[in-house]
């Protein structure tokens, strides 16, 4: 069938989405077009094309991208294909290709910013169509792309917000990930991990704001956990704060988990308020603070801390845990397969103990070893195969709906809930890109 | 001496030692037992193959030489094995339910370095099968163990796995050590 927008539009509910949202190829196609191909998507992060020539991979819905740095210290977002025949010119996930891009097909080569430079036998062009000053004979660019603070994104239609205003208060996000360092600057660390979710992208999304799930889903973990530090006590050592953020899975009970309030933000972002003690009374701790406040002030740099962010969605690519520095990329590959990308951040002029930390979080629960995300993926898994069947037509939203509580634009869970306001957050502004006129 | 990363990356990973063949039936024996003890799943016996700073390694990037404030896949001393076993074995680990089965084969068996007090540096190679979800997912790459002579046989220091496709993606995630 062909889906109609007023039928894509009945597939989104106040409480309840229809399993097809998820399952569909039709619909798949529809969200790389409307909503990958149509909005601001994430690229990455300039520290990962440092040199002159260096250059990163990226994929904007079905789109091979590449990030390059040129000899002006410049970033550019390119599409990753000759404009000759079609071969893609970098085939290296990241790499250095020097001063220009050359096509291993037939040898031409172009600029660090995409533009023609030559070819073997150039006089058989001499007469032609061929016009080296034709952006159609350049490597193509994105409709737009910008970059927040060194984060950087491509758009590929025109119109629409600018990057800054489509980001709204999730750039707070980006904003933690710099602010945190009392060196005022952020580094990526080492290549991403990568790995294949057996589900569709808006499953990932949706669990990582989803209160209800972790005490349920990471039981054994969490337990386990506490054994461990048991353990580690009994044999007269230092627990290590870092099995905290695998105990705390245990520690917080359903109770627990109502005290975290979440916020819908315009354009389908959101957030979710932190809950791990991040900030303990250790000497690494406060060496970190201190040299936050040599950096800022006391006073900014307490505004900085106070910022309690567990999770902010940069819909619909991003999950990022800026007190940890942790950032996660999605790119759908299919209604039930989605890559991602794992990212994590080293604060300058932190302490290594405070950069530690975020490592530890990275393997324990980011890693492909993860001794977390294990149960995450397994359960999406088993969602998925759930929505193929025509058993039940709907996805249930309904815990807390009707109680959030809406203030200007921003959208807020009911108190001392485990609402699944962002859930419906996002399924409404699916809904809102999925049925809007494709911008001109 | 250094640390056991230090040792490895020390060690030429191209070394052919000369050693006895009582030495390689040994070192040999250990590594099939190891392969057989995860594939059985008898974890207090896999423990038991680590010393006290014993660690297992599996490095993200190929030209990485030292795991201890770096990413990496595993990087786990006894601690952190434990927490694996306990969580893995959990009642309410439902993403082992069914449990996985492993099947190992280690061969092509080096060693590249003998001590005078028997410690033993040794590079093979592994295939690893794990029957998982009803479908049946491979791994193979190469172990280097930094093996500790003691007098009730030897004990891992440190043994370093690399996969072949250690960059990814990874198809779900890897649950126990390969």
């Amino acid at each position: 069938m062909s889906w109609t927008t007023k039928q894509i539009g009945a597939m989104v509910e106040p409480d309840r989405a229809h399993r097809k949202a998820y399952t569909d190829p039709e619909i798949f196609d529809l969200e790389m077009e409307r909503i990958f191909e149509n909005t601001w998507i994430y690229i990455g992060h300039e520290s990962q094309v440092k040199e002159p020539g260096d250059y990163y991979l990226a994929q904007v819905g079905r789109q091979p991208m590449v990030m390059v740095k040129d000899k002006n210290g410049e970033v550019h977002v390119l599409y990753n294909r000759c404009p000759h025949r079609g071969a893609q010119l970098c085939t290296a996930r990241k790499g250095n290709t020097g001063n220009n891009f050359y096509c291993s097909y037939h040898a031409w080569t172009f600029h660090l910013d995409g533009k023609l430079e030559s070819m073997p036998a150039k006089q058989g062009y001499e007469g032609t169509n061929l016009d080296f000053n034709d952006p159609e004979f350049h490597m193509a660019r994105p409709a737009r792309s910008d970059n927040y603070r060194g984060f950087w994104f491509a758009k590929l239609t025109e119109g629409g917000a600018y990057l800054r205003a489509h980001l709204g208060e999730s750039a707070a996000a980006f904003d933690q990930l710099i602010d945190r360092a009392p060196g005022k600057e952020t580094e990526v660390v080492g290549s991403c991990f990568r790995m294949v979710q057996q589900s569709n992208w808006k499953i990932f999304l949706e669990n990582q704001l989803d209160a209800s799930h972790p005490g349920v889903t990471h039981e054994s973990t969490g337990k386990s956990a506490q054994q461990v530090e048991a353990k580690i006590r009994a044999d007269g050592k230092e627990v290590p704060l870092e099995l905290s953020f695998l105990s705390d899975f245990a520690r917080l009970g359903h109770d627990g988990w109502t005290k975290f309030g979440t916020i819908g933000f315009p354009n389908g972002h959101s957030s979710l308020e932190g809950y791990m003690g991040l900030r303990p009374d250790d000497p690494d701790t406060n060496e970190y603070v201190r040299r936050m406040y040599a950096a800022y002030g006391e006073e900014k740099a307490e505004e900085i801390l106070a910022v309690n962010i567990h999770h902010m969605l940069v819909y619909p690519c991003n999950s990022v845990q800026p007190p940890l520095q942790q950032l996660r990329t999605i790119r759908p590959l299919g209604p039930d397969k989605t890559l991602t990308e794992i990212w994590h951040f080293r604060l300058k002029d932190a302490p290594e103990e405070i950069y530690r930390r975020s490592l530890a979080y990275y393997y324990l629960v980011n890693s492909p070893s993860t001794l977390v995300n294990a149960d995450d993926l397994f359960n999406w898994w088993k969602c998925q195969h759930g929505l193929e069947s025509s058993a039940r037509e709907w996805v249930s939203f309904h815990r807390n709906a009707g109680q959030d509580i809406v203030d200007g634009d921003k959208t807020y869970s009911a108190p001392d809930t485990m609402s699944e306001m962002p859930l419906r957050h996002m399924m409404h502004a699916w809904r809102d890109y999925m049925t809007a006129e494709k911008e001109a | 001496m250094g640390s056991a990363t230090e040792i490895l990356a020390a060690g030429n990973a191209q070394a052919v030692a000369d050693v006895s063949v009582e030495t390689q039936l040994a070192v040999e024996r250990f590594l099939y037992r190891q392969a057989e003890i995860i594939d059985e799943k008898q974890w207090d016996d896999w423990l038991a193959l680590f010393g006290d700073e014993g660690r297992y390694w599996m490095p993200s990037e190929e030209d990485q030489v030292e795991g201890d404030g770096q990413p990496n896949v595993f990087w786990e001393d006894t601690y952190l094995m434990q927490m694996r076993i306990a969580r893995n074995t959990h009642p309410r680990a439902h993403s082992q339910a069914p449990h996985n089965r492993l099947c190992h084969v280690v061969s092509n068996v080096v060693i590249e370095s003998e001590e005078a007090n028997g410690d033993i540096i040794v590079r093979s190679r592994f295939h690893c099968a794990e029957y998982f979800r009803y479908e049946v997912r491979n791994f193979t790459g190469k172990y280097r163990h930094l093996l500790k002579k003691t007098g009730d046989g030897y004990r891992i220091a440190l043994q370093r796995t690399d996969l072949v496709n250690r960059e990814g993606p990874y198809e779900y995630v890897i649950q126990w050590w390969l």
